[in-house]
Protein backbone atom coordinates (compact mmCIF):
# COMPACT_ATOMS: atom_id res chain seq x y z
CA UNK A 1 0.00 0.00 0.00
CA UNK A 2 1.25 3.54 -1.09
CA UNK A 3 0.66 6.98 0.50
CA UNK A 4 -1.81 7.33 -2.31
CA UNK A 5 -4.99 5.73 -0.76
CA UNK A 6 -7.53 7.09 0.87
CA UNK A 7 -8.47 3.58 2.76
CA UNK A 8 -6.76 4.24 5.83
CA UNK A 9 -8.92 5.06 8.27
CA UNK A 10 -7.04 5.47 11.56
CA UNK A 11 -8.54 4.37 14.74
CA UNK A 12 -8.64 6.75 17.78
CA UNK A 13 -8.43 5.27 21.21
CA UNK A 14 -8.62 8.90 22.66
CA UNK A 15 -11.73 9.79 20.72
CA UNK A 16 -13.88 6.80 21.94
CA UNK A 17 -12.53 6.63 25.51
CA UNK A 18 -13.54 10.67 25.71
CA UNK A 19 -17.29 10.01 23.68
CA UNK A 20 -17.58 7.39 25.98
CA UNK A 21 -16.67 9.40 29.16
CA UNK A 22 -19.32 11.69 28.29
CA UNK A 23 -21.80 9.33 27.72
CA UNK A 24 -21.26 8.01 31.03
CA UNK A 25 -21.54 11.42 32.67
CA UNK A 26 -24.39 11.82 31.05
CA UNK A 27 -26.02 8.55 32.03
CA UNK A 28 -25.05 8.87 35.93
CA UNK A 29 -26.67 12.01 36.23
CA UNK A 30 -29.85 10.55 34.58
CA UNK A 31 -29.45 7.53 36.68
CA UNK A 32 -29.07 9.09 39.81
CA UNK A 33 -32.00 11.28 39.57
CA UNK A 34 -33.86 8.64 38.59
CA UNK A 35 -32.48 6.13 41.28
CA UNK A 36 -33.49 9.45 43.69
CA UNK A 37 -37.02 9.61 42.74
CA UNK A 38 -37.40 5.75 42.41
CA UNK A 39 -36.52 5.42 46.06
CA UNK A 40 -38.20 8.38 46.99
CA UNK A 41 -41.03 6.31 45.68
CA UNK A 42 -40.23 2.92 46.98
CA UNK A 43 -40.51 4.14 50.33
CA UNK A 44 -43.18 6.33 50.58
CA UNK A 45 -45.64 4.54 48.63
CA UNK A 46 -46.75 2.57 51.25
CA UNK A 47 -47.45 5.29 53.40
CA UNK A 48 -49.45 7.11 50.59
CA UNK A 49 -53.40 6.51 51.07
CA UNK A 50 -56.57 8.14 50.37
CA UNK A 51 -56.50 8.74 54.43
CA UNK A 52 -52.94 10.14 53.95
CA UNK A 53 -54.13 12.46 51.39
CA UNK A 54 -57.33 13.47 52.89
CA UNK A 55 -56.34 14.20 57.13
CA UNK A 56 -54.50 15.68 58.98
CA UNK A 57 -52.26 14.56 61.86
CA UNK A 58 -53.78 14.19 65.25
CA UNK A 59 -52.97 12.40 68.21
CA UNK A 60 -56.55 12.67 69.16
CA UNK A 61 -58.44 10.72 66.30
CA UNK A 62 -54.89 8.60 65.61
CA UNK A 63 -54.69 9.82 61.81
CA UNK A 64 -51.61 10.24 60.06
CA UNK A 65 -52.24 12.76 57.26
CA UNK A 66 -50.77 15.77 54.85
CA UNK A 67 -53.73 17.37 53.81
CA UNK A 68 -53.37 20.73 55.88
CA UNK A 69 -49.88 20.77 54.19
CA UNK A 70 -51.22 20.20 50.87
CA UNK A 71 -53.31 23.25 51.53
CA UNK A 72 -50.71 25.23 52.93
CA UNK A 73 -48.25 24.65 50.19
CA UNK A 74 -50.94 26.05 47.46
CA UNK A 75 -51.22 28.87 49.93
CA UNK A 76 -47.74 29.58 49.73
CA UNK A 77 -47.40 29.11 45.76
CA UNK A 78 -50.33 30.99 44.76
CA UNK A 79 -49.78 33.84 47.38
CA UNK A 80 -46.23 34.36 46.54
CA UNK A 81 -46.52 34.33 42.55
CA UNK A 82 -50.07 36.71 43.42
CA UNK A 83 -47.14 38.68 45.10
CA UNK A 84 -44.22 37.99 42.56
CA UNK A 85 -45.07 37.75 39.06
CA UNK A 86 -46.90 41.74 38.72
CA UNK A 87 -44.23 43.00 40.53
CA UNK A 88 -41.16 41.09 39.13
CA UNK A 89 -42.69 41.54 35.40
CA UNK A 90 -43.19 44.89 35.81
CA UNK A 91 -39.62 45.75 36.92
CA UNK A 92 -38.52 43.66 33.87
CA UNK A 93 -40.65 45.76 31.99
CA UNK A 94 -39.10 48.89 33.45
CA UNK A 95 -35.46 47.87 32.97
CA UNK A 96 -35.93 46.80 29.18
CA UNK A 97 -38.38 49.56 27.90
CA UNK A 98 -38.49 52.73 30.12
CA UNK A 99 -35.36 53.12 31.73
CA UNK A 100 -32.46 54.45 29.96
CA UNK A 101 -29.36 51.92 30.80
CA UNK A 102 -27.23 53.34 32.78
CA UNK A 103 -26.09 53.49 36.27
CA UNK A 104 -29.46 52.73 37.64
CA UNK A 105 -30.51 50.31 35.32
CA UNK A 106 -27.00 48.48 36.51
CA UNK A 107 -27.73 48.83 40.05
CA UNK A 108 -31.20 47.76 40.03
CA UNK A 109 -29.38 44.29 37.68
CA UNK A 110 -27.12 43.94 40.53
CA UNK A 111 -29.14 44.02 43.52
CA UNK A 112 -31.27 41.28 41.99
CA UNK A 113 -29.10 39.07 41.02
CA UNK A 114 -27.11 39.45 44.69
CA UNK A 115 -30.51 38.96 45.74
CA UNK A 116 -30.27 35.53 44.15
CA UNK A 117 -27.37 34.59 45.68
CA UNK A 118 -27.91 34.83 49.63
CA UNK A 119 -28.83 31.88 51.45
CA UNK A 120 -32.86 30.95 52.04
CA UNK A 121 -32.37 31.39 55.56
CA UNK A 122 -30.96 34.93 55.98
CA UNK A 123 -34.72 36.07 54.04
CA UNK A 124 -36.53 33.63 56.96
CA UNK A 125 -34.75 35.90 59.33
CA UNK A 126 -35.30 39.16 57.78
CA UNK A 127 -38.77 38.01 56.92
CA UNK A 128 -39.67 36.95 60.99
CA UNK A 129 -38.21 40.32 61.84
CA UNK A 130 -40.01 42.54 59.41
CA UNK A 131 -42.82 40.67 58.31
CA UNK A 132 -43.76 38.63 61.63
CA UNK A 133 -42.61 41.35 64.37
CA UNK A 134 -42.18 44.99 62.29
CA UNK A 135 -45.60 44.53 59.94
CA UNK A 136 -47.10 41.82 62.53
CA UNK A 137 -48.29 39.44 60.40
CA UNK A 138 -46.65 36.67 63.23
CA UNK A 139 -45.97 33.54 61.85
CA UNK A 140 -48.69 33.11 59.19
CA UNK A 141 -48.58 32.01 55.52
CA UNK A 142 -48.95 36.00 53.97
CA UNK A 143 -45.78 36.07 56.21
CA UNK A 144 -44.18 33.29 54.33
CA UNK A 145 -45.83 34.14 51.04
CA UNK A 146 -43.71 37.64 51.28
CA UNK A 147 -40.38 36.16 52.51
CA UNK A 148 -40.65 33.78 49.18
CA UNK A 149 -41.88 36.59 47.12
CA UNK A 150 -38.39 38.79 48.12
CA UNK A 151 -36.72 35.22 47.05
CA UNK A 152 -38.45 33.97 43.94
CA UNK A 153 -38.29 38.12 42.39
CA UNK A 154 -34.91 37.77 40.83
CA UNK A 155 -36.00 34.75 38.57
CA UNK A 156 -39.08 36.06 37.35
CA UNK A 157 -36.86 39.86 36.73
CA UNK A 158 -34.43 37.84 34.84
CA UNK A 159 -36.60 35.57 33.24
CA UNK A 160 -39.35 38.35 32.01
CA UNK A 161 -36.44 40.52 31.18
CA UNK A 162 -34.44 37.62 28.91
CA UNK A 163 -38.09 37.07 26.88
CA UNK A 164 -38.61 40.41 26.42
CA UNK A 165 -35.16 41.00 25.06
CA UNK A 166 -35.65 38.32 22.33
CA UNK A 167 -38.67 40.24 20.92
CA UNK A 168 -37.40 42.15 17.77
CA UNK A 169 -37.12 45.91 17.96
CA UNK A 170 -39.57 45.81 14.33
CA UNK A 171 -42.43 44.86 16.61
CA UNK A 172 -41.64 47.93 18.97
CA UNK A 173 -41.61 50.18 15.97
CA UNK A 174 -44.23 48.59 13.94
CA UNK A 175 -46.65 49.22 16.72
CA UNK A 176 -44.89 53.10 18.19
CA UNK A 177 -45.67 54.07 13.93
CA UNK A 178 -48.89 53.40 14.18
CA UNK A 179 -49.64 55.80 16.90
CA UNK A 180 -49.52 53.01 19.88
CA UNK A 181 -48.96 54.28 23.08
CA UNK A 182 -45.74 52.46 24.80
CA UNK A 183 -48.09 50.94 27.23
CA UNK A 184 -50.65 49.56 24.68
CA UNK A 185 -47.54 48.37 22.63
CA UNK A 186 -46.26 46.64 25.70
CA UNK A 187 -49.50 45.31 26.53
CA UNK A 188 -50.84 44.16 22.62
CA UNK A 189 -47.49 43.20 21.20
CA UNK A 190 -45.04 42.36 23.85
CA UNK A 191 -46.09 40.59 26.82
CA UNK A 192 -48.18 37.91 24.26
CA UNK A 193 -45.01 37.49 22.93
CA UNK A 194 -42.52 37.26 26.29
CA UNK A 195 -45.47 35.22 28.29
CA UNK A 196 -43.64 31.60 27.18
CA UNK A 197 -40.36 33.04 29.02
CA UNK A 198 -42.25 34.88 32.07
CA UNK A 199 -44.00 31.20 32.62
CA UNK A 200 -40.46 29.59 32.34
CA UNK A 201 -40.03 31.95 35.21
CA UNK A 202 -42.47 31.10 37.58
CA UNK A 203 -42.00 27.57 36.73
CA UNK A 204 -38.51 27.85 37.77
CA UNK A 205 -39.85 29.93 41.62
CA UNK A 206 -42.78 27.45 41.81
CA UNK A 207 -39.60 25.06 41.92
CA UNK A 208 -37.74 27.26 45.21
CA UNK A 209 -41.32 27.45 46.82
CA UNK A 210 -41.97 24.44 46.94
CA UNK A 211 -38.67 23.00 47.75
CA UNK A 212 -38.22 26.02 50.54
CA UNK A 213 -37.88 25.34 54.15
CA UNK A 214 -35.51 27.45 55.98
CA UNK A 215 -37.14 30.49 54.83
CA UNK A 216 -40.49 29.22 55.94
CA UNK A 217 -40.23 27.57 59.05
CA UNK A 218 -39.92 31.20 61.09
CA UNK A 219 -42.31 33.12 58.68
CA UNK A 220 -45.06 30.51 58.00
CA UNK A 221 -44.50 28.50 60.85
CA UNK A 222 -45.62 24.74 60.61
CA UNK A 223 -49.45 24.21 61.26
CA UNK A 224 -51.40 21.39 60.12
CA UNK A 225 -54.69 22.49 60.68
CA UNK A 226 -57.39 22.38 57.37
CA UNK A 227 -59.17 25.85 57.01
CA UNK A 228 -62.59 25.35 58.81
CA UNK A 229 -65.33 25.64 56.32
CA UNK A 230 -68.80 26.02 56.77
CA UNK A 231 -71.92 28.43 56.50
CA UNK A 232 -72.73 30.75 53.87
CA UNK A 233 -70.48 31.12 50.59
CA UNK A 234 -69.39 34.49 51.83
CA UNK A 235 -68.78 33.21 55.30
CA UNK A 236 -66.34 30.78 53.48
CA UNK A 237 -64.49 33.05 51.50
CA UNK A 238 -64.16 34.86 54.72
CA UNK A 239 -62.60 31.76 56.06
CA UNK A 240 -60.63 30.84 53.18
CA UNK A 241 -58.86 34.55 52.83
CA UNK A 242 -58.59 34.32 56.64
CA UNK A 243 -56.22 31.44 56.59
CA UNK A 244 -53.69 33.42 54.96
CA UNK A 245 -53.48 35.16 58.15
CA UNK A 246 -52.80 31.96 59.99
CA UNK A 247 -49.56 29.62 60.65
CA UNK A 248 -49.20 26.64 58.36
CA UNK A 249 -46.45 24.15 57.78
CA UNK A 250 -45.94 23.32 53.72
CA UNK A 251 -44.93 19.95 52.94
CA UNK A 252 -41.37 20.33 52.68
CA UNK A 253 -41.80 21.76 56.34
CA UNK A 254 -43.89 18.84 57.02
CA UNK A 255 -41.63 16.52 55.74
CA UNK A 256 -38.45 18.31 57.91
CA UNK A 257 -40.13 17.69 60.79
CA UNK A 258 -41.63 14.21 60.61
CA UNK A 259 -37.90 13.30 59.62
CA UNK A 260 -36.94 14.91 62.97
CA UNK A 261 -38.92 12.99 64.65
CA UNK A 262 -37.65 10.17 62.73
CA UNK A 263 -40.89 9.29 61.05
CA UNK A 264 -39.22 8.31 57.82
CA UNK A 265 -42.22 6.83 55.80
CA UNK A 266 -44.62 9.49 56.72
CA UNK A 267 -41.11 12.02 55.58
CA UNK A 268 -40.83 10.26 52.21
CA UNK A 269 -44.75 9.83 51.67
CA UNK A 270 -44.93 13.58 51.69
CA UNK A 271 -41.88 13.66 49.57
CA UNK A 272 -43.78 11.48 46.73
CA UNK A 273 -46.41 14.25 46.77
CA UNK A 274 -43.91 17.03 46.76
CA UNK A 275 -42.61 15.52 43.34
CA UNK A 276 -45.92 14.89 41.99
CA UNK A 277 -46.75 18.17 42.54
CA UNK A 278 -43.89 19.88 40.92
CA UNK A 279 -43.97 17.73 38.10
CA UNK A 280 -47.78 17.95 37.24
CA UNK A 281 -47.13 22.33 37.54
CA UNK A 282 -44.37 22.17 35.34
CA UNK A 283 -46.38 19.76 32.86
CA UNK A 284 -48.91 22.79 33.42
CA UNK A 285 -47.11 25.15 32.40
CA UNK A 286 -45.18 23.96 29.92
CA UNK A 287 -48.44 22.96 28.37
CA UNK A 288 -49.62 26.93 28.39
CA UNK A 289 -46.65 28.07 26.84
CA UNK A 290 -46.84 25.58 24.38
CA UNK A 291 -50.37 26.91 23.19
CA UNK A 292 -48.97 30.28 23.78
CA UNK A 293 -46.86 29.80 21.13
CA UNK A 294 -48.73 28.15 18.57
CA UNK A 295 -51.48 30.63 18.90
CA UNK B 1 -51.58 67.21 -7.78
CA UNK B 2 -50.10 70.61 -6.89
CA UNK B 3 -51.46 71.40 -3.68
CA UNK B 4 -48.87 70.58 -1.23
CA UNK B 5 -49.38 68.50 2.04
CA UNK B 6 -46.01 68.60 3.47
CA UNK B 7 -43.20 71.93 3.86
CA UNK B 8 -40.15 71.02 5.68
CA UNK B 9 -38.56 74.23 6.47
CA UNK B 10 -35.05 74.77 7.58
CA UNK B 11 -34.81 70.93 9.23
CA UNK B 12 -31.51 70.34 11.46
CA UNK B 13 -31.19 66.98 13.15
CA UNK B 14 -28.32 66.17 15.39
CA UNK B 15 -27.43 63.13 16.79
CA UNK B 16 -25.32 64.07 19.78
CA UNK B 17 -23.51 66.65 18.48
CA UNK B 18 -23.47 65.25 14.99
CA UNK B 19 -25.19 67.45 12.75
CA UNK B 20 -27.35 64.86 10.71
CA UNK B 21 -29.91 66.66 8.82
CA UNK B 22 -28.86 69.68 7.55
CA UNK B 23 -31.28 73.03 6.81
CA UNK B 24 -33.51 70.58 5.26
CA UNK B 25 -36.13 72.22 2.72
CA UNK B 26 -39.00 70.41 0.81
CA UNK B 27 -42.03 70.77 -0.78
CA UNK B 28 -43.83 67.40 -0.59
CA UNK B 29 -47.47 67.29 -2.83
CA UNK B 30 -50.22 66.05 -1.83
CA UNK B 31 -51.61 62.65 -3.83
CA UNK B 32 -48.01 61.98 -5.31
CA UNK B 33 -44.70 59.96 -4.89
CA UNK B 34 -41.84 61.03 -3.71
CA UNK B 35 -38.24 59.30 -3.82
CA UNK B 36 -35.66 60.44 -1.27
CA UNK B 37 -31.97 58.65 -2.78
CA UNK B 38 -28.83 59.14 -2.04
CA UNK B 39 -25.87 56.77 -0.24
CA UNK B 40 -25.90 55.16 3.12
CA UNK B 41 -25.82 57.21 5.87
CA UNK B 42 -26.79 60.33 3.42
CA UNK B 43 -29.85 60.97 6.46
CA UNK B 44 -32.22 60.06 3.85
CA UNK B 45 -33.81 57.23 6.36
CA UNK B 46 -33.64 60.20 9.52
CA UNK B 47 -35.10 62.37 6.85
CA UNK B 48 -38.38 60.07 6.80
CA UNK B 49 -38.53 59.29 10.50
CA UNK B 50 -38.92 63.10 10.75
CA UNK B 51 -41.95 62.92 9.08
CA UNK B 52 -43.68 61.18 11.83
CA UNK B 53 -41.86 61.85 14.90
CA UNK B 54 -40.08 58.25 14.68
CA UNK B 55 -36.98 59.71 16.14
CA UNK B 56 -38.51 60.68 19.14
CA UNK B 57 -37.94 57.26 20.12
CA UNK B 58 -33.98 57.73 19.80
CA UNK B 59 -32.17 58.64 22.35
CA UNK B 60 -30.04 62.08 22.39
CA UNK B 61 -31.64 63.24 19.28
CA UNK B 62 -32.83 67.33 18.66
CA UNK B 63 -34.07 68.33 15.87
CA UNK B 64 -34.71 72.04 14.52
CA UNK B 65 -37.01 73.73 12.36
CA UNK B 66 -40.55 72.89 11.23
CA UNK B 67 -42.58 70.02 8.99
CA UNK B 68 -45.60 71.40 8.52
CA UNK B 69 -48.69 69.03 7.70
CA UNK B 70 -51.21 70.70 6.10
CA UNK B 71 -50.29 73.90 7.44
CA UNK B 72 -49.58 72.54 10.66
CA UNK B 73 -46.44 72.09 12.05
CA UNK B 74 -45.78 68.70 13.60
CA UNK B 75 -43.11 69.25 16.39
CA UNK B 76 -45.49 72.14 17.86
CA UNK B 77 -45.39 71.18 21.38
CA UNK B 78 -49.48 70.91 21.37
CA UNK B 79 -49.01 68.25 19.11
CA UNK B 80 -50.59 64.51 19.69
CA UNK B 81 -47.80 61.85 18.31
CA UNK B 82 -50.90 59.13 18.44
CA UNK B 83 -53.23 61.58 15.94
CA UNK B 84 -49.51 62.40 14.02
CA UNK B 85 -48.71 58.81 13.44
CA UNK B 86 -52.58 57.79 12.45
CA UNK B 87 -52.32 60.57 9.40
CA UNK B 88 -48.48 59.74 8.64
CA UNK B 89 -48.38 56.03 8.46
CA UNK B 90 -44.98 53.98 7.92
CA UNK B 91 -44.15 51.02 6.44
CA UNK B 92 -40.59 49.49 7.16
CA UNK B 93 -37.64 48.08 5.17
CA UNK B 94 -37.96 44.55 6.78
CA UNK B 95 -41.44 43.54 6.88
CA UNK B 96 -42.84 43.42 10.39
CA UNK B 97 -45.80 41.68 10.94
CA UNK B 98 -46.67 41.17 14.50
CA UNK B 99 -46.81 37.92 15.44
CA UNK B 100 -50.50 37.57 15.36
CA UNK B 101 -53.40 36.00 13.06
CA UNK B 102 -53.43 38.62 9.56
CA UNK B 103 -56.76 39.85 10.51
CA UNK B 104 -55.51 40.89 13.80
CA UNK B 105 -52.77 42.15 11.97
CA UNK B 106 -54.69 44.74 9.66
CA UNK B 107 -57.03 45.31 12.73
CA UNK B 108 -54.46 46.47 15.13
CA UNK B 109 -54.58 50.33 14.18
CA UNK B 110 -58.37 50.31 13.78
CA UNK B 111 -58.62 48.57 17.04
CA UNK B 112 -56.08 50.79 18.68
CA UNK B 113 -57.96 53.80 17.21
CA UNK B 114 -61.10 53.02 18.64
CA UNK B 115 -63.21 51.12 16.14
CA UNK B 116 -64.63 48.09 17.85
CA UNK B 117 -67.89 46.84 16.04
CA UNK B 118 -66.77 43.64 14.35
CA UNK B 119 -68.59 44.02 11.33
CA UNK B 120 -66.91 47.94 11.06
CA UNK B 121 -63.24 46.13 11.42
CA UNK B 122 -64.00 43.51 9.09
CA UNK B 123 -64.99 45.79 6.63
CA UNK B 124 -62.03 47.97 6.94
CA UNK B 125 -59.54 44.79 7.10
CA UNK B 126 -61.20 43.79 3.79
CA UNK B 127 -60.73 47.48 2.52
CA UNK B 128 -57.03 47.64 3.64
CA UNK B 129 -55.91 44.18 2.10
CA UNK B 130 -57.72 44.76 -1.00
CA UNK B 131 -55.68 48.47 -1.02
CA UNK B 132 -52.51 46.43 -0.36
CA UNK B 133 -53.01 43.62 -3.55
CA UNK B 134 -53.12 41.15 -0.96
CA UNK B 135 -56.48 40.35 -0.30
CA UNK B 136 -57.35 37.55 -2.74
CA UNK B 137 -54.28 35.88 -2.06
CA UNK B 138 -54.90 35.82 1.93
CA UNK B 139 -59.04 36.03 2.08
CA UNK B 140 -58.99 32.10 2.65
CA UNK B 141 -57.02 32.39 5.92
CA UNK B 142 -57.54 35.87 7.41
CA UNK B 143 -57.38 33.60 10.83
CA UNK B 144 -53.54 31.97 10.20
CA UNK B 145 -50.19 33.95 11.73
CA UNK B 146 -49.12 36.34 9.66
CA UNK B 147 -45.63 35.15 9.87
CA UNK B 148 -46.39 32.06 7.70
CA UNK B 149 -46.77 34.60 4.54
CA UNK B 150 -43.86 34.97 2.35
CA UNK B 151 -41.91 37.84 2.42
CA UNK B 152 -43.54 39.60 -0.34
CA UNK B 153 -46.86 38.75 1.32
CA UNK B 154 -45.81 40.10 4.42
CA UNK B 155 -44.52 43.45 3.32
CA UNK B 156 -47.82 44.03 1.29
CA UNK B 157 -49.92 42.77 4.53
CA UNK B 158 -47.58 45.47 6.64
CA UNK B 159 -49.19 48.14 3.88
CA UNK B 160 -52.53 46.89 4.67
CA UNK B 161 -51.48 47.48 8.22
CA UNK B 162 -51.03 50.98 7.46
CA UNK B 163 -53.70 51.50 5.07
CA UNK B 164 -56.07 50.30 7.79
CA UNK B 165 -56.20 53.49 9.89
CA UNK B 166 -56.80 55.16 6.81
CA UNK B 167 -53.37 57.95 6.54
CA UNK B 168 -53.02 60.49 4.54
CA UNK B 169 -49.75 60.04 4.30
CA UNK B 170 -47.72 56.88 3.68
CA UNK B 171 -44.06 56.67 4.84
CA UNK B 172 -42.13 53.80 2.95
CA UNK B 173 -38.40 53.16 4.45
CA UNK B 174 -36.89 50.95 1.38
CA UNK B 175 -39.90 48.64 1.11
CA UNK B 176 -38.70 46.04 -1.40
CA UNK B 177 -34.80 46.00 -0.27
CA UNK B 178 -35.82 42.90 1.95
CA UNK B 179 -37.73 41.42 -1.59
CA UNK B 180 -37.18 39.21 -4.58
CA UNK B 181 -37.78 41.56 -7.93
CA UNK B 182 -41.65 39.73 -8.59
CA UNK B 183 -42.92 40.97 -4.99
CA UNK B 184 -40.72 44.41 -5.94
CA UNK B 185 -42.82 44.58 -8.79
CA UNK B 186 -45.87 44.08 -7.19
CA UNK B 187 -44.96 46.58 -4.15
CA UNK B 188 -44.50 49.18 -6.91
CA UNK B 189 -47.45 48.94 -8.72
CA UNK B 190 -48.91 48.90 -5.65
CA UNK B 191 -47.00 52.68 -4.81
CA UNK B 192 -48.62 53.74 -8.52
CA UNK B 193 -52.19 53.29 -7.65
CA UNK B 194 -51.82 54.36 -4.14
CA UNK B 195 -51.07 58.16 -4.56
CA UNK B 196 -54.35 58.21 -6.00
CA UNK B 197 -55.55 58.10 -2.79
CA UNK B 198 -52.29 58.96 -0.49
CA UNK B 199 -49.47 60.93 -0.37
CA UNK B 200 -46.31 58.41 -0.76
CA UNK B 201 -42.86 59.24 0.54
CA UNK B 202 -40.27 56.27 -0.30
CA UNK B 203 -36.82 56.04 0.39
CA UNK B 204 -34.85 54.24 -1.68
CA UNK B 205 -31.48 52.58 -2.61
CA UNK B 206 -32.98 51.48 -6.37
CA UNK B 207 -32.81 54.57 -8.68
CA UNK B 208 -34.46 52.97 -11.05
CA UNK B 209 -37.30 52.25 -8.50
CA UNK B 210 -36.89 56.00 -7.91
CA UNK B 211 -37.18 57.20 -11.75
CA UNK B 212 -40.24 54.45 -12.37
CA UNK B 213 -42.41 55.27 -9.30
CA UNK B 214 -41.83 58.69 -8.24
CA UNK B 215 -42.93 62.26 -9.26
CA UNK B 216 -40.77 64.42 -7.31
CA UNK B 217 -37.21 62.70 -6.38
CA UNK B 218 -34.82 64.77 -3.56
CA UNK B 219 -30.98 63.27 -3.57
CA UNK B 220 -29.61 63.65 -0.25
CA UNK B 221 -25.83 63.86 0.37
CA UNK B 222 -24.27 63.64 3.70
CA UNK B 223 -27.13 65.19 5.44
CA UNK B 224 -28.41 67.87 3.27
CA UNK B 225 -30.71 68.10 -0.27
CA UNK B 226 -28.43 68.42 -3.27
CA UNK B 227 -31.09 68.83 -5.41
CA UNK B 228 -35.14 68.64 -5.16
CA UNK B 229 -37.36 68.77 -8.20
CA UNK B 230 -39.84 66.56 -10.64
CA UNK B 231 -38.12 63.32 -11.19
CA UNK B 232 -38.07 63.56 -15.27
CA UNK B 233 -36.33 66.48 -14.99
CA UNK B 234 -33.86 65.38 -12.59
CA UNK B 235 -33.12 62.43 -13.64
CA UNK B 236 -32.63 63.36 -17.23
CA UNK B 237 -30.92 66.99 -16.78
CA UNK B 238 -29.63 66.78 -13.26
CA UNK B 239 -28.23 70.49 -12.49
CA UNK B 240 -25.58 69.24 -9.83
CA UNK B 241 -22.30 67.44 -10.71
CA UNK B 242 -22.95 65.40 -7.39
CA UNK B 243 -26.47 64.28 -8.55
CA UNK B 244 -25.28 63.32 -12.57
CA UNK B 245 -22.09 61.27 -10.73
CA UNK B 246 -24.81 59.53 -8.11
CA UNK B 247 -27.72 58.50 -10.59
CA UNK B 248 -24.78 57.55 -13.21
CA UNK B 249 -23.71 55.30 -10.48
CA UNK B 250 -20.12 57.04 -10.30
CA UNK B 251 -20.43 56.92 -7.01
CA UNK B 252 -22.30 55.70 -3.90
Amino acid sequence: MTGDTLYHKKKRPLEALLLGAVYGAASVSVLLLCGVIGYVFAKGAGTLSWSFLTTVTSALKQTVGIAGNLVNTLYIIVLTLLAATPIGVGAAIYLNEYAKPGRLVRLIEFTTETLSGIPSVLFGLFGMVFFGEVLGLGYSLLSGAFTLTLMVLPLIVRNAQEALRTVPDSYRSGALGMGASRWHMIRTILLPSAIPGILTGIILAVGRIVGESAALLFTAGSARLLPRLGGGLLENVKKLGGKALESGGTLTIELYLQMQNGKYDVAFGAGCVLIVIVLCINLWMKLLAGRWKTR
Amino acid sequence: MEKSKLLVKDLNLYYGANRALKDVEMEIRDKAVTALIGPSGCGKSTFLKCINRMNDLVENVRIRGQVLLDGENIYDRRVDTTLLRKKVGMVFQQPNPFPMSIYDNVAYGPRLHGVKAKQELDSIVEEALKGAAIFEEVKDRLKKPALGLSGGQQQRLCIARALAVRPEVLLMDEPTSALDPISTSKVEELMEALKKSYTVVVVTHNMQQAARVSDDTAFFLLGAVVEFGPTAALFSRPRDKRTEDYITGRFG
